[in-house]
C-alpha cells in the first residue's frame, strides 16, 4: 500500500524555505500572504506496520530532536484554516532525487518491505490574495512546470513501469519530394545540404536509414558537437576565411607552439605542464538553454558536465577548481516587460546561482573566483559559464587511445529520458514555447554519483586499467562512443545499457543525455579489477559493447542490427557551411558626455552599478576552501569583504607551486567594436593575473564566444573581428589558446519582439605560480605606503560603466596597446615577485576612482592621490575621464617607503608614477588636474554603496 | 617512535577526506583512508588505530538531513566497534558533516546514549555560508585535542551548523570551542554564523576524547590558509588548525 510522512520542524525553529519563499512573493510584489509552512512529504509504496512506519519517520526521514512527523493524513504544520494549500510533486519520468537515498536508509534501519519512495513539497499559505496571485506564487515560485506540477488528490504516484516492445523503424528518405525531405530535414535538424549528404550515403549503399541513424547523424553533426559555424567557409568583407577557428585562434597557438603545451584543442580540456610530474587542465563550458528554462536544474548539470570533460581529459583529471561566470538580465526588471514563458531574471539569477552552488559544494570542488554581468539583452537567455580545471599525473596528459577488442564500459548514473535532443535544443532559438518543448531536454543531476565516479576513476587511472576515457555529454552515448570510435570502430548493445526504468526505445537510449555517465576503453584483462574498483565506490559499470577493427559503427538491440555507419562518412561527410560577414552599415558616433563639478556622487554611482557591486552574497554560499588549496581568496582584506583579483591554490597541499585564475569579460565594448572588445577582455584576465604577482611566463587562455545569431552578417562580422583580436593578442603576450567553446544561437522571440544577446567573449586564464607564497591581494595594508599608478591613462570612455550610468554614448572604447602593455605587466609581475609591492589592483569598470575605492574600502585605510601626476597617454584637461576611462593594462601599486627607489629603478621605461599615499584617514581624497578636490568620500560610505545592490 | 595510526572514513560524498589525512600526516600520524563499506563489510577494522576521523563533506548527499544516512550506517554496521575503540580510549573527531554525523549517531554529547539528543539545523541565515570566524576555547574544558589552545581562526563552510539543544538537555553539554570576537564583545552574526545555541562552535563528551565541531581545522594547516597571510606577511609557518591534530597524536602516542 501507499504510505505518506509528513516532516516539519518543530513549532518556533524556521525552515529556511520558508523565508525564501516569502521573499519570493515579495519580489512577486504580491502583499497579503502573511505567513508559508513548508512541510516535506513522502510517500512509500511499501507494506509496513505502524511501528515500521513510525521508526521510518522518526528515525530516517526526519529529525527526531528538532522536526515532527505526521502519518497518513495527519498534518504537523500550518494546521488551523488557512488560504490554500499546495503540495508539489515531481513530474512522471522526472527521477525523484531522494528515492535512492530513502531506499538505502530504510534498509540501513532494518526494513526491506519499501519497493519505491517519491517525495515533494507540501505550503501552506496564510494571509489573502486573489487567486490570481496564487497562481503566479504557484508557478513562479513553488513549482518548475518542467520538472514539477501541483499533486492532485488521488493522484498515482507509483504508476506501473512502461513496457517496451522492440521495433526497427526505418525512415524513407531516397524516393521522397522535396518538401518530404524538408519536413524530415527539420524534424531531425539538418540543413537542406546535410540531409541531401546523407541522402547521397544511404543511396551509395542501396537502403533507407533507420531513426537511430539519423539520430546519430543529428547529434553528430549538430552545431554544438562540430562547431559548424567556427569551421564554416566565410568571406567577410570580401576577405575569405576558411575555418575561422584553424586561422585565428589555433594558428596563434600553433606559430607560439610552447614546449609546456602538453594537449590543445584535441580533448575535452585544453593541458599544460604544472610542475614536471604534474599536469593541469582546463575548460569552461556553457549551458545556457536549459538554465533559461530550468535554472536550478540547468545551472547544475552545466556544472558536473563541465566537471566530468575534465575527469575525461588525458587519462583523467581529479577536478581542483571551479570558476563561474553569469549573465543576467537586470533583478530589478519589471514583471510586466517580461514576456509570456519567460522566467523573472531574479528568479534565474537565484535558481543558477543555488543549483551551481549546491553541485559544486557537494562534489568538493572549491569556486575559486567567477563573475557576474547585468545586461537587459539577456532576458530569457541568459548565460551561465561553468570551468573547472583538473590536476593530473604528467603520464595521463595526453589523450588515450583503444585497441580492438578493449570492452567499451559505461560507468555512474543509469540512462532514463533526460535530456533527450539536449544537443539540438542547445542550438535552437528559445520562444514562448520552449518551457514545454524542452521539458526532456532538461536533466535531473546527482551530484554524489558524479563525485563516487570521480574516486572510482582516479583509482583506476592509476592502476592504468583503462586506455581511454570520455565522457557522456551533449548528444549522450551518440557522441561519446562515436567519436571514440571513429579511429577503430565499435559495436554496441543498446539492450545492455542498465536503465532507470523500463520503456526507452533503443534511439533513446542512445541518444538520452543522462548525467553523471562517463565511458571507458577496458582491455579485456583489466575488466574484473575495474568492476572491483567501481564495487568498491559504489559506482554501476557495465559492459555495453567492443572497439573492432573495421572502422563502422554498428548498433545492435536484442542481436537486432539497428545501426550500422562508415565511420569515415559520420565524422567527416558534412558539408561545409558557407556563411558571409559584413561590416555593420553606419559608424560608431557617439559622444562623451559633457564633465560636471564634483564626482563623489558619480563615483558612489557606479559602486552601486550591477557590473561593479559587490558580488559578496553569491560567494558566501560557494565553498571556495574545500580541498585544503586556498591561498588567494575570492574576498579579501581585514574584513574579508574586498574583491580580489585572481585566485589562488596550491593545488598539491605539499608544494609551493601555485595555480592563479582569472576571467576577463566586458559586453559594453563589443557593442561598438568586437575587435577591441576581445583585446580587453584578453587583457583584463592577464590583468587581473599580474595584479596577484602570478607572471605572464605560463599563462594559458581559453574563449568562450556566445553570440546572438552568428549566422547574420553583421554579426558574422563582430564575430571574426573579436577571433582576430583574440590571434593577435595570443601573438603579443605570447600567450596560447588551449580550449575554447561556443554558442552562437543565443536570441529568444517573443509574439511582439526578437531580443539577441550582446555579442559576449569570456576569457578564462590560468597561470602557474612558481612559488605561492609570493603572491599579494589587492586591499591596502599600511599608512605612509606610496600609490603609483602603472600603464597610460587614454580618453577612452565609450562602453565605460561612467557612460552607462550618465547614458551617454562615449566617444572611444579601450584599446590594447601591445607592446606598452606587455612591458608594463611583465615589469610590474616581476617587482611583485621580487617583493616590493604590497598590494596591487587592476583598473576595469569604473577606472582609476573604482580601484582606488575598492583598495581603500578593502583595506579599511584611507588614500590620498593626485590626478596631475597620473601616467597619460595622450593630453587629456578633463578630470571626469582621468577618472572613469577604462583604458586597459593599467593598475594601482602601493609600495612601502623603503622599497620606492628599488621599485622606480625597477619600473624604468615603464609609464609608472607616483600619484598619493596610503593615509590613516578613513576617507578617500582625490585632487584634480588642477589640484582642487575632486572626490572626498568616508570610506563606510563607499563600502555601503558597494554592497547595497546585491545585498540580499 | 612508532607512528600512531588514524583512520579517516568516508562515505559516498564526503569530500575533505584528503586534506584532513594530509593535516594529520604532518601532525606525525600514520593515516589510511578507509571507505565506510570496508569497514561495514568487515574487510576492515577499527582494531590497532588510536584516531578515528570523519571528514567533512556531504555524505549521501546530505539528503533527508546533513550527515543522517551515515550515521544511521554507523549505528547499524560499526556501533560495537566504534564502542570496543572508545572504550580502549581511542579519539574520535567529527568536523563539519563528521559531526554531523556524530550528533546524529547519538554520540555527541552523550556516546551511546540511547538516542539523538541536540541537533545541527539550518543557520539562522537560511544560507550556506563559507567565512572565517575567531574561535575561544571553553576554559577548563576535557577535550584532548584542544590542549593548551586559548583562541584560534578557521573557517566554516556549512549551511547546517547552528547547535539546537532541548532545554532539558543543556546540562549534558560539553562546550569546547566558542563563535567569538577578538575583542570579547557579544558574537552576533557574522562572528556566529548559524545561530547556534551558547554560540558552541564544538562539543565533547565528558571524557573529552570525542570531539565534533563545525569549524575546519584541516583547511588551516599553513600560514598562507589564512584571509590576512598577505597583509601578516606571513609566508612559511604552520596554521593554527594543525595543532588540533598535533595534540591528538601527542595523546595517541601516549597511549600505547
Amino acid at each position: 500500500m501507499i504510505h505518506r510522512i509528513e516532516v516539519a520542524f518543530r513549532e518556533g525553529l524556521v525552515d529556511p524555505r520558508e523565508n525564501e519563499v516569502m521573499a519570493g512573493i515579495r519580489d512577486l510584489g504580491i502583499s497579503g500572504i502573511e505567513r508559508v509552512f513548508v512541510t516535506d512529504v513522502y510517500w512509500l509504496e511499501a507494506s509496513l506496520t505502524e511501528e515500521q512506519l513510525r521508526a521510518v519517520g522518526s528515525t530516517l526521514l526526519s529529525d527526531p530532536v528538532a522536526q515532527v512527523c505526521g502519518y497518513g493524513d495527519e498534518h504537523v504544520r500550518g494546521t488551523e484554516p488557512c488560504l490554500r494549500v499546495i503540495e508539489v510533486g515531481y513530474n512522471r519520468g522526472v527521477s525523484d532525487p531522494l528515492e535512492y537515498t530513502i531506499l538505502k536508509g530504510v534498509k540501513d534501519i532494518g526494513i526491506d518491505t519499501v519497493s519505491r519512495a517519491r517525495s515533494g513539497i507540501r505550503y501552506v499559505l496564510q494571509g489573502s490574495c486573489t487567486s490570481e496571485d496564487i497562481e503566479v506564487i504557484t508557478h513562479r515560485i513553488l513549482l518548475n512546470p518542467v520538472v514539477q506540477h501541483v499533486v492532485q488528490p488521488g493522484e498515482d504516484f507509483f504508476p506501473s513501469e512502461p513496457t517496451y516492445r522492440f521495433e526497427l523503424r526505418h525512415v524513407p528518405l531516397l524516393d521522397q519530394s522535396d518538401v518530404e525531405r524538408d519536413r524530415i530535414a527539420s524534424s531531425f535538424g539538418f540543413s537542406r545540404d546535410e540531409l541531401n549528404a546523407i541522402c547521397r550515403y544511404f543511396a551509395s549503399i542501396g537502403r533507407e536509414p533507420t531513426d537511430v541513424e539519423l539520430e546519430t547523424f543529428s547529434q553528430t553533426w549538430s552545431e554544438h558537437c562540430v562547431h559548424k559555424t567556427f569551421k564554416a567557409k566565410i568571406v567577410c568583407d570580401d576577405e575569405p576565411i576558411d575555418n575561422l577557428l584553424r586561422s585565428t585562434i589555433m594558428r596563434a597557438t600553433r606559430t607560439l607552439n610552447h614546449d609546456w603545451c602538453l594537449s590543445v584543442f584535441e580533448d575535452n580540456a585544453g593541458v599544460i605542464d604544472f610542475d614536471g610530474d604534474h599536469a593541469v587542465c582546463f575548460k569552461v563550458e556553457t549551458h545556457n538553454h536549459p538554465s533559461a528554462v530550468e535554472p536550478y536544474g540547468g545551472a547544475a548539470t552545466g556544472l558536473g558536465g563541465v566537471v566530468r570533460d575534465v575527469l575525461g581529459t588525458g587519462l583523467g583529471a581529479r577536478p581542483i577548481l571551479n570558476t563561474d561566470v553569469f549573465c543576467f538580465a537586470p533583478p530589478d526588471t519589471p514583471y510586466r516587460s517580461v514576456p509570456t514563458g519567460v522566467l523573472h531574471p531574479r528568479r534565474v539569477f537565484k535558481g543558477v546561482r543555488a543549483g551551481v552552488a549546491d553541485y559544486g559544494n557537494r562534489l568538493g570542488i572549491p569556486t575559486v573566483n567567477g563573475t557576474l554581468r547585468f545586461d537587459p539583452r539577456y532576458l530569457g537567455n541568459p548565460l551561465v559559464f561553468c570551468g573547472t580545471a583538473g590536476i593530473m599525473p604528467r603520464w595521463a596528459a595526453r589523450m588515450g587511445k583503444q585497441e580492438p577488442g578493449d570492452l567499451v564500459v559505461l560507468l555512474g548514473g543509469r540512462t532514463g529520458r533526460d535530456g533527450i535532443h539536449g544537443v539540438t535544443f542547445a542550438s535552437e532559438k528559445l520562444d514562448d514555447t520552449s518551457a514545454d518543448s524542452s521539458r526532456s531536454a532538461v536533466q535531473i543531476g546527482n551530484p554524489i554519483v558524479e563525485k563516487q565516479m570521480i574516486d572510482a576513476l582516479v583509482q583506476a587511472r592509476d592502476r592504468r586499467l583503462y586506455r581511454r576515457i570520455t565522457d557522456c555529454g551533449g548528444g549522450g552515448l551518440s557522441s561519446a562512443v562515436g567519436e571514440m570510435g571513429a579511429s577503430t570502430g565499435v559495436r554496441v548493445h543498446l539492450d545492455r545499457v542498465p536503465l532507470k526504468y523500463a520503456g526507452l526505445s533503443y534511439d533513446e537510449i542512445w541518444i538520452s543525455e543522462s548525467q553523471e555517465r562517463m565511458i571507458v576503453a577496458v582491455p579485456p584483462e583489466n575488466l574484473e579489477e575495474l568492476l572491483q574498483v567501481c564495487a568498491g565506490e559504489g559506482v554501476e559499470a557495465t559492459v555495453i559493447g567492443e572497439f573492432t577493427t573495421n572502422r563502422r559503427l554498428e548498433l545492435l538491440y536484442d542481436g537486432v542490427v539497428v545501426g550500422d555507419l562508415d565511420m569515415e562518412f559520420l565524422h567527416n561527410g558534412i558539408p561545409q557551411l558557407e556563411l558571409s560577414g559584413a561590416r555593420p552599415r553606419e559608424e560608431w558616433a557617439g559622444e562623451d558626455p559633457s564633465p560636471g563639478e564634483s564626482y563623489s556622487s558619480v563615483l558612489l554611482g557606479l559602486l552601486s552599478s550591477l557590473n561593479v557591486c559587490s558580488k559578496e552574497w553569491v560567494i558566501r554560499q560557494y565553498d571556495h576552501e574545500v580541498q585544503g588549496t586556498s591561498v588567494l581568496k575570492p574576498l579579501v582584506g581585514p574584513a574579508g569583504d574586498g574583491p580580489g583579483d585572481a585566485a589562488v591554490i596550491r593545488p598539491l597541499l605539499d608544494s609551493d607551486r601555485g595555480l592563479a585564475v582569472s576571467n576577463g569579460i566586458n559586453t559594453r565594448y563589443g557593442d561598438i567594436d568586437p575587435y577591441w572588445m576581445a583585446a580587453s577582455a584578453i587583457d583584463e584576465a592577464l590583468r587581473q593575473l599580474v595584479a596577484v604577482g602570478a607572471g605572464l611566463e605560463r599563462v594559458a587562455l581559453l574563449d568562450n564566444f556566445c553570440w546572438g545569431r552568428a549566422t547574420e552578417p553583421e554579426s558574422m562580422w563582430a564575430l571574426v573581428q573579436a577571433c582576430k583580436a583574440c590571434y593577435d593578442m595570443s601573438l603579443a603576450f605570447e600567450v596560447p589558446f588551449i580550449s575554447g567553446k561556443d554558442s552562437l544561437n543565443n536570441f529568444s522571440e517573443f509574439e511582439d519582439r526578437i531580443i539577441c544577446i550582446p555579442h559576449t567573449l569570456l576569457i578564462s586564464a590560468i597561470a602557474v605560480v612558481p612559488d605561492a607564497n609570493q603572491v599579494i591581494s589587492m586591499e591596502l595594508k599600511t599608512p605612509g605606503n606610496l600609490l603609483y599608478v602603472a600603464g597610460n591613462t587614454y580618453a577612452e570612455l565609450a562602453g565605460s560603466e561612467y557612460c552607462a550610468l550618465l547614458g551617454a554614448g562615449g566617444r572611444k572604447v579601450p584599446e590594447v596597446r601591445f607592446e606598452e602593455a606587455r612591458a608594463t605587466m611583465h615589469r610590474l609581475a616581476g617587482a611583485i615577485g621580487g617583493g616590493l609591492v604590497v598590494s596591487c589592483h587592476d583598473m576595469s569598470e569604473g577606472g582609476l576612482a573604482v580601484a582606488m575605492a575598492e583598495m581603500a574600502f578593502a583595506g579599511g585605510l584611507g588614500a590620498s592621490v593626485n590626478l596631475s601626476a597620473l601616467p597619460l597617454g595622450e593630453a587629456i584637461s578633463r578630470d571626469d575621464i582621468v577618472l572613469f576611462s577604462e583604458s586597459n593594462s593599467r593598475f594601482v601599486v602601493e609600495v612601502p617607503v623603503a622599497q620606492a627607489r628599488r621599485f622606480e629603478e625597477w619600473m624604468a621605461g615603464i609609464p609608472c608614477k607616483q600619484v598619493g599615499t596610503v593615509i590613516p584617514d578613513t576617507d578617500l581624497h582625490i585632487q584634480g588636474l588642477d589640484g582642487t578636490v575632486v572626490v572626498s568620500v568616508p570610506l563606510h560610505e563607499l563600502k555601503a554603496a558597494w554592497k547595497r545592490p546585491l545585498d540580499w | 617512535m612508532r607512528k600512531p595510526r588514524a583512520l579517516i572514513v568516508r562515505a559516498p560524498g564526503t569530500n575533505c577526506d584528503l586534506e584532513t589525512a594530509y593535516a594529520l600526516d604532518v601532525a606525525g600520524a600514520a593515516t589510511s583512508l578507509v571507505h565506510i563499506n570496508r569497514i561495514s563489510s568487515g574487510e576492515m577494522s577499527l582494531a590497532g588505530f588510536s584516531i578515528f576521523v570523519i571528514p567533512g563533506g556531504f555524505s549521501y548527499g546530505d539528503d533527508l538531513g546533513a550527515g543522517k544516512l551515515m550515521a544511521r550506517e554507523l549505528e547499524r554496521r560499526l556501533r560495537d566497534q566504534v564502542a570496543e575503540f572508545v572504550r580502549r580510549g581511542g579519539l574520535v573527531l567529527g568536523i563539519c558533516n563528521g559531526f554531523q554525523v556524530l550528533v546524529r549517531a547519538g554520540l555527541l554529547p552523550v556516546p551511546f546514549g540511547e538516542r539523538q539528543r541536540v541537533s545541527l539545523i539550518p543557520n539562522a541565515s537560511g544560507r550556506f555560508e563559507c567565512r572565517w570566524v575567531h574561535l575561544r576555547c571553553a576554559p577548563g574544558n576535557p577535550c584532548v585535542f584542544t590542549r593548551d589552545i586559548a583562541a584560534l581562526d578557521l573557517g566554516v563552510a556549512h549551511g547546517e551548523g547552528r547547535l539546537y539543544v532541548p532545554g532539558p538537555v543543556a546540562d549534558d553539554i560539553v562546550p569546547v570551542l566558542y563563535y567569538a570576537t577578538r575583542d570579547g564583545s557579544e558574537p552576533g552574526y557574522p562572528a556566529n554564523p548559524n545561530g547556534s545555541f551558547r554560540n558552541i562552535a564544538g562539543i565533547c563528551d565528558a571524557s573529552g576524547r570525542i570531539l565534533g565541531l563545525m569549524p575546519h581545522p584541516e583547511r588551516f594547516v599553513r600560514a598562507s590558509q589564512h584571509p590576512q597571510w598577505t597583509a601578516r606577511g606571513d609566508r612559511g609557518g604552520t596554521g593554527d588548525g594543525l595543532s588540533l591534530f598535533t595534540n591528538a597524536v601527542d595523546y595517541a602516542r601516549s597511549l600505547f
